[in-house]
Formats: structure tokens, sequence, C-alpha cells
């Protein structure tokens, strides 16, 4: 088959893909019975037309950064890890109880001490499968998925039967101190002029960006990150060039375990300020699709995880004023990791006959 | 805990079983030939809200169970497609399936009816109401096996018997036929099945469509008998139950009934906490039962009770040489 250049692999097929998704979710919304074109309006004033709605998008895509993040460094060792959901989940457990731990007197001691319980808690949750998939050959697809079912459960014992406060009927934690509380972009000085309404995005937002460098630095500026590169490549050269295949399969699933557990101080110090049930609202799938979007890379994670954000808040709002129901941005959500992900061959079948062509009339 | 109680948990472990079981099923011959299937999930869901709503509509359980069946082969296609004909990843177009399904049940069942997501409740034809076996009344009364037949094994939805009766029908197809060898032979080794002239992409797709009926089957039984209607996201999960199921087995039909039992049965016991409380002399918490179905099949993968093998071409697409 013919290979395409560079710039069409890294930026047209995933636009053209993502051209393809739009326009079936355009279908979509015809099919029943609404108009796509007043959908795609109300998404885009929603999310985009006021600093209000800028607010909720990088909220949302705060937390979709760090699970693609996870995803990502997962990828490049060529482990497929489906179990940022559970990851995530844990990291809030994780962050509730550092939290409840203490009298929190400022928010600058509390966020360090949270992010290392959150990333502690989602690594050590992504460490069971890393282990049985290293040690056993437990295949961590079907591994993770079932932890993500673990930790729901799990959650829930823990919300109802140990976190709830007495005399609560609520399952969800104590509400965590004052001093817990992270500065959300209306209370940051200099921010605070343009985003005037109480909105959701925190400062995780620059521990978001902070992070997609460090994952950068790491996978391509350091010996670990090419060990892992090379281990995804291929596992069989790697061992022969004397890289250890446990510990890297372990070292990579803590790091994206950790990432997909510091999503919760987004969510659950930044946002709810108390642990909920089902606090990463599938936050950990969109991981996924974030992933796929972004190409694998730090910088393409950011840009599809606000793409991601933006869909978000503009689904929420698509439930909020018009009759179609929010679960749109889930169908969405499918049709561009379906497009991206599974069907990207398709693209490139396309493409191909066109750069053929053309480098033939060049030759 | 007496007889009764027992039966009755036996009871609803054969209705909680059987959708479990023709998942379990379809996933086997998906992966038997090759294909990797996360989807089973969002197959079972298309085809409960397709079959919930057009029993409804047309009050016919028959032809909810034709669209159930219509809607999941629809998604096994898409599957097909994307890893047999466009040799993409075939885990993530199983997520992506499952997300779509997930999204767009409730998309059409929330515009045609306008009650959250959910089917108006179904009742009379248009469910698969109970079968009393021959016999059943007549031998109510003799001791232990009058109430054992009575009361678990008769009296369930058509739709119970026929998963029962795909068990034996799968074994015989996968290892009494030619279509089964070669099936077994495509998840083992494509290039030799290919050697021998037959069409692997012939073969893969006829699994998945197989895989598409059986799954259709499934999520029709959720909606049509097990519940009466069709609710948001009823699948629960059990899509990766009969995953777990399937492995569980190590890919065997008849060890899929067993698994399914076992999953169905604690289930059913997580329906009734009352019961273990009063077994285990202590409250065990309601999520542990749930989540038990998992942390079984994460055992069994870890290879505790005999490694599972799966299909050695799994998840690899075939490229034909030239």
């Amino acid at each position: 088959m013919t290979k395409l250049p560079p710039w069409a692999d890294l930026v047209l097929v995933p636009v053209i893909s993502l051209i393809l998704a739009g326009f079936f979710s355009a279908l979509v919304i015809l099919a029943i019975g609404q108009s796509p074109l007043e959908a795609w309006t109300v998404v885009w004033t929603g999310a985009v037309g006021s600093a209000y709605g800028w607010g909720y998008t990088l909220y949302y895509a705060t937390s979709f950064m760090f699970t693609g993040l996870a995803v990502t460094v997962a990828f490049h060792a060529s482990l497929f890890n489906i179990g940022g959901e559970g990851q995530a989940q844990l990291g809030g457990l994780g962050v509730a109880l550092v939290l409840l731990a203490l009298p929190w007197p400022h928010w600058t001691l509390a966020l360090p001490a949270a992010m290392a319980g959150a990333a502690l808690f989602g690594a050590a949750w992504a460490a069971i499968p890393a282990w049985l998939q290293a040690t056993r050959g437990s295949h961590i697809v079907i591994t993770t998925i079932m932890f993500n079912y673990i930790a729901a459960a799990f959650l829930i014992f823990m919300l109802v039967d140990v976190l709830r406060p007495a005399g609560s009927m609520d399952p969800t934690s104590a509400r965590f101190p004052e001093g817990a509380h992270l500065p959300a972009f209306n209370e940051i000085p200099g921010l605070n002029l343009i985003f005037t309404k109480g909105v959701p995005a925190n400062v995780t937002f620059f521990v978001a960006l902070a992070a997609c460098v460090l994952v950068w630095l790491l996978l391509w500026r350091t010996r670990l990150g090419y060990e892992i590169r090379a281990f995804g490549k291929s596992e069989s050269a790697a061992r022969y060039a004397g890289i250890n295949a446990v510990r890297i399969t372990m070292i990579t699933m803590l790091i994206s375990g950790g990432l997909a557990g510091m999503m919760a101080i987004n969510n659950v110090m930044g946002e709810s300020e108390r642990l909920l049930q089902n606090a990463a609202e599938g936050a950990g799938f969109i991981g996924i699709a974030v992933a796929l979007m972004g190409r694998n890379h730090p910088l393409g994670v950011l840009l599809a995880a606000i793409l991601f954000g933006f869909l978000y808040q503009g689904g929420a709002e698509l439930g909020l004023w018009t009759s179609i129901p929010i679960e749109l941005r889930i169908v969405v959500q499918g049709l561009v990791i379906l497009f991206t992900g599974a069907l990207d061959m398709m693209v490139r079948m396309m493409l191909a006959p066109l750069f053929r062509a053309r480098r033939e009339a060049v030759a | 805990m007496d007889y009764g109680t027992l039966l009755q948990i036996l009871d609803s472990t054969l209705r909680l079983a059987t959708p479990l079981l023709l998942a379990c099923l379809a996933g086997l011959f998906s992966e038997r030939s090759g294909i990797f299937d996360i989807g089973l999930e969002g197959k079972m869901l298309a085809a409960a809200m397709s079959a919930g709503t057009v029993a409804f509509l047309t009050g016919s359980v028959w032809i909810g169970l034709l669209a159930g069946i219509g809607a999941s082969i629809i998604f096994a296609a898409i599957h097909g497609v994307a890893s047999i004909t466009f040799r993409g990843n075939q885990l993530i177009s199983g997520v992506a399936l499952n997300f779509v399904a997930s999204g767009i049940t409730v998309l059409i069942a929330q515009t045609l009816f306008g009650q959250g997501g959910r089917t108006p409740p179904l009742e009379g034809a248009a469910r698969f109401n109970a079968i009393t076996l021959p016999f059943a009344e007549a031998l109510k009364d003799v001791p232990v096996i009058g109430p054992l037949y009575h009361e678990v094994i008769s009296g369930h939805g058509a739709m119970v018997y026929a998963a029962l009766l795909c068990v034996p029908l799968t074994w015989w197809v996968l290892f009494r036929t030619r279509f089964g060898l070669r099936l077994r032979a495509v998840g083992e080794n494509p290039e030799s099945v290919d050697t021998a002239g037959i069409s692997v992409v012939r073969l893969r797709y006829t699994a998945v469509i197989i895989t598409g009926i059986l799954c259709g089957m499934a999520g029709a039984y959720l909606s049509t008998g097990l519940q009466a209607g069709f609710g948001k996201e009823m699948t629960a999960g059990r899509g990766y139950i009969a995953l777990a199921a399937l492995i569980f087995a190590k890919w065997r039909p008849w060890h899929a009934l067993y698994a399914c039992l076992l999953f169905g049965f604690l289930q059913a016991l997580a329906l009734r906490p009352d019961v273990i409380g009063g077994l285990a002399g202590f409250k065990v918490p309601v999520p542990l039962l749930d989540a038990l179905p998992y942390i079984l099949t994460v055992i069994v993968l870890a290879g505790f009770v005999g490694k599972a093998i799966p299909p050695r071409a799994g998840g690899e697409p075939y490229v034909k040489e030239r």
C-alpha cells in the first residue's frame, strides 16, 4: 500500500476521520428529527461562545488531558489501558482519604498531598493488571475492564459503609475542609477579569498542562521513555536489547494509572469538593478517544482534550436547551473512536490513490 | 436456607444466566474465528432497545425478537467491516461500538416515546411468557424432584430453553461439522485455511454475523423476557460478564454453560442479601457480590485455576499473501 507522507498521517487522517464522525453524527441528529445546524449553533455558543462556556469546556478538558495521557503512555508500550475509569475512581478515593485526614490550612499544601494520594491510588489500581500481564500473560484489556467494575463496586462499598458521615442518607463522603478549596478560574487574580461568573475550571488545568510537558519529556527525552517506546515497537527486540519486559510493563502501567488517578484533583478536589458515586463520569473512557484522536502525542492529546471538552460542554447545553438528549455526546464520542481508531485504515485507503496519482505526476 | 428459598434462587439463576449464556456463545463464535469482540455489550443493548420498541409497536414479541436480531447484526457487521475488511484494531472497534450503542439507544427511545429513554411497559403477547412444561402440574407434589421440576425447570419463557438448546447446538457445529473445523482453524492459523483454498474473510464474516444473531437474542430477552421493556443501560455490564464467562470457560461451549450458570447464580444471590447474611452469619456487602464475577475472572485470567489460552490468531487482522 502507498505510504502517506508524514503530514498527511499526522494531520489529514485525523481531520478526515473527525469530519466523517461529524457527518454521521449529523445524520443521527437528522434521523431523530432535529436540525444538525441548530444543534451545532447550541453546541458552539454553549461551549465556546462565552467565558462561562469556556470555564466548563476547559474543566472537562483538564480531566480528559489526564486520562488521555494515561492511555497515551500505555499505548507507547503497546498496552491498551481501558482501566482509566476505574483508576480515576480510585484516584478520587485517594484524594478523599488525604483531604479528610487533616484539617488542611491552605490549598498549596493540600494540592501536592492530594496529587500524591490520587496518583498512588490510581497507580495501585493499575498495578495488579500490569503485574498479571507481565508475569502471567493475562490480557490487560480484559483485566482492566474487570477492574473498572471491581472499582465501581468497591467505591459503592466505601461510600455507603465507610466514608458516609453518620446520619447522612446520600452515599457521598463528608465535605472536604475549607482550606483544601482549589481556586477556580474566577478566583485567580488576572483570570477573574475574563471569568466573571463561577466556573468549575480550576488550577488543576495548569497541572494538566505541566503533565503534558512532562509526559513528552518522559517519552522522548529520557532513557526510560526510549525503553517504553522500544518495548512497544517490538517486545522481542527490546528483550534482546536487554530491556526487562516485566519492569517496563509495570512502570508504564503505574505511570498510566497514576495519571488517570490524578484526574481526581480536577473533579473531586476542584469541583465537587467531596467524593461522589461515579465521580469520573466516563472521563476514563474518553481518554481512549482523546489518545487516539491526538495520535498518542501530548500536544495532540492537549488539542483533542479541548475538542472533547467542547463536545462535552456543548452536549450538556444540548440536553439543557433543546429536545436532543444529552446522550448524543456518547454517540459522537463512539463515532470519533470508531473512525479515528478502528477505521483509520479505511481513510488511508481512500487517500492512498490521491497521493499515488500526485507522486506519479511529479515523477 | 430452606428448600423453597433455594428453589427460588435457582429459578432466578436460570433466568439471569440466559442472557449471559447467549452472549457468551455469541462471543465464542467470534473469538474462535479470531475476531475479538468486546462489543457484546453494545450489541445486546441495541437489540434490547430495538426488540422492546418493535414488540411494543406491533404487540408481537416474535417480531420484536427479529428486530432485535436485526439491530445486533448491523452492529456486528460494522465490527466485521472495521476488523476484517479494514484490518482495524478489534478492541478499539468494540469499545467504539459500545459507546455508539449506549448513546443511540437512549436517543431513539427518547425520540419515539419521550419517557426518559425507556420504552413503554410491555404486556401480553409483546413479552416472552412462561411456558409450563408437560406434567409440571401433575408432578408438583412429588417430594424433592416435583417442586424442582415445577419451580425451577418449568415455567420460563421460550428464550431460556432456546439458550439452553444453543449449547449442544454450538458444540455440534463447532466440533462435528466441517464449518466448525474451519472456524476453529481460522482462529488458530488462518494461513493454513487460506492455503487450503477456503476464504478467511468469508469464514470470519460468517462467525461475526452468528455473533450478531446470538447477541440479538440475548438483548431481546432482556427487554421482552427478563424485564418488561427497555431501560437505559439495561445490559448493566452483562456483555462483559459474558466475556468473562467465555474466558472462564476457556472458549468451550459446555463450560460456557457452567460458567454462565455460576455467574447467574452469583447475580441471583446478590438480589437476596437476606439469604447470604443468614448463611454467612455476618452482613456480606452487596457490592462484593456484584464484583464477584469480575474478581473470579481475574483469578482465572491469572492462571491460578488452569491457564486460559485464547485462540492463537485472535485479534490479528489477516493479510492475504500476494
